[in-house]
């Protein structure tokens, strides 16, 4: 039982880990995108604001086990293969890059407005409020994004059983559901919580440490 | 110097500014006042180019402002210091950083023993030695406004703007903050444009103000001249009422300078040898000089007599009623 639990883990680890770097890197500039964009941003645009707006609705509007089936042919272009641990992280990412572009549109426009208008007096180009002032101020809620990402990302692998992912939540259904295992079941729930409570307590620990 | 001429603004609609014209001289420190909504804030951002205007013109030392021309507008607004009511510092940088940030935004080092010494005399200069490494979260409001001042000077700005700087401190801090001003003002020969709704900031520190209503200068001069002997918006915006005045005789205001040191009034009543109530007055401090009015009751037959002897002592007079 411990070798499946510890595969599982390290699968459920695997996934969440990749997960999360690829959709932080990809989510990022859509975020930026609609920062600028946004109605109250450097460079209002509410055209191009409103596509990108609906776009990350439209995404996030899918239940990531539709997502999962509906972009089969993506994974199999980037992965070369549909099922597995590997394969799990393309829809995974997916899933979480509207996410994570909504979650760090709203940390950046929190920004004070005051401060973002102090730097253009001071003569403060736009790239420079971008980086100096936006970035710098929404560090600590960016983290707080990242967070939350991790955690959502972590109770969608567990659905990611389905394409053969494995990890924690596969381990958790197969064996604890289907087999009638209460054991795994209480196990693999241990797991989970005491994941998520640990991304949020190191989450913590670094946010009061950065603001 | 600062130049407008017929400087007029609008969001969409509303008109903000119609026809605003004033000359700031070089060193002085100039106040707008005026109530809310009257288009001060405004008239500050666009001298330095947050806001653009409709028509006009705005120059600094001869070159206009305008947002079109995106590096000659840099150029002027790193000559042009602001400060706001709000502080607007960096939450997650220190006292240090914060101060020194402008220069990053020119590229100019921070951590070049120039820059260093610089930004280590301006935080002395505004009193903040002690909390050179402290976030503005450990700072009170008025320790605030010295980094945010601080801050606006790093970049040796020959203007000061200051947008409503003391409206959220309360009257002691107010005071020490506009000694602040008054100090960097006479120190560094920094001119200081002033906006902001509080009489106070006016009558202690400004040598020169406007009063701004709907958008407009309804009247420009000297502070004492302006409050002591008010147009008649002005009163509004004071809400200054001459209280009840007696509906018998005739009320006369009688305004005092600081050269008026003679004991006018009681003077006249003896000389004259009448009888007069003293029924309203008020005396205010501007930059440390005395100004006051004081209207007078007297009966309607000694109003030619008394009349003619203001003008004989040379005290500036206006009948009421």
């Amino acid at each position: 039982m411990w070798d499946i639990i510890l595969k599982a883990t390290g699968q459920t680890l695997t996934m969440v880990f990749w997960s999360t770097l690829f959709s932080v890197l990809l989510g990022f500039l859509p975020a930026i995108i609609l920062t600028l964009t946004a109605p109250d941003g450097l460079k209002p645009n509410k055209i191009v604001y409103e596509i990108l707006s609906f776009l990350v609705n439209t995404f996030r509007s899918f239940p990531f086990v539709i997502l999962m089936v509906v972009i089969i042919p993506l994974t199999r272009a980037i992965m070369g293969t549909t099922i597995g641990t590997r394969a799990a992280i393309v829809p995974l990412t997916a899933c979480a890059i509207p996410f994570i572009a909504r979650v760090f549109e709203n940390a950046l426009r929190e920004t004070d407005p005051g401060v973002i208008e102090a730097a253009r007096s001071f003569g403060a180009s736009d790239a420079q409020i971008l980086f100096r002032v936006y970035f710098k101020e929404s560090v600590p809620r960016l983290l707080n994004g990242v967070v939350l990402l991790m955690i959502n990302i972590l109770g969608y692998s567990a659905m990611a059983g389905t394409l053969g992912g494995g990890g924690i939540g596969d381990i958790a259904i197969r064996y604890g559901y289907q087999k009638y295992s209460t054991e795994y079941l209480v196990v693999c729930s241990a797991i989970l919580i005491v994941f998520v409570q640990g991304i949020q307590s190191l989450g913590n620990y670094i946010y009061r440490k950065l603001s | 110097m600062i130049v407008l001429k017929n400087v007029c603004k609008n969001f969409g609609d509303l008109e903000v500014l119609t026809g605003v014209s004033m000359e700031i001289q070089d060193h002085e420190i100039y106040g707008i006042i005026g109530q809310s909504g009257a288009g001060k804030s405004t008239l500050l951002r666009c001298v330095n180019g947050l806001e653009s205007y409709q028509s006009g013109e705005i120059t600094v030392d001869g070159v206009t402002v305008s947002q079109k021309d995106r590096r000659q507008l840099r150029l002027l607004q790193k000559k042009m210091g602001m400060i706001f009511q709000n502080f607007n510092l960096l939450e997650r940088l220190d006292v240090y950083d914060n101060v020194a940030l402008p220069l990053k935004f020119w590229g100019i080092s921070t951590r070049s023993p120039e820059s260093v010494k610089k930004i280590e005399e301006l935080i002395s200069l505004v009193g903040l030695s002690d909390k050179i490494h402290s976030r503005p979260s450990e700072l009170s409001g008025g320790q605030k406004q010295r980094v945010a001042i601080a801050r606006a000077l790093v970049l040796d700005p020959q203007v000061l703007l200051c947008d409503e700087a003391t409206s959220a401190l309360d009257p002691a801090i107010t005071r020490e903050i506009l000694a602040l001003l008054q100090q960097i003002n006479e120190k560094m020969g920094i001119t200081i444009l002033v906006v902001t709704h509080q009489m106070e900031v006016v009558k202690q520190i400004c040598q020169r103000v406007s009063f701004l209503k709907g958008g407009k200068v309804l009247a420009e001069g000297k502070p004492e001249d302006l409050f002591i002997h008010p147009i008649r918006e002005v009163k509004e915006f004071l809400q200054e009422e001459s209280g009840l005045l007696p509906d018998k005789g005739v009320n006369i205001q009688l305004f005092f300078t600081d050269k008026s040191s003679d004991p006018v009034v009681t003077m006249m009543a003896r000389e004259l040898d009448i009888n007069f109530s003293i029924v309203w007055g008020k005396l205010e401090d501007f930059r440390s000089n005395v100004f006051g009015s004081l209207v007078i009751n007297v009966p309607e037959e000694a109003k030619e007599k008394v009349t003619a002897y203001l003008d004989r002592e040379g005290v500036s007079w206006e009948v009421l009623n």
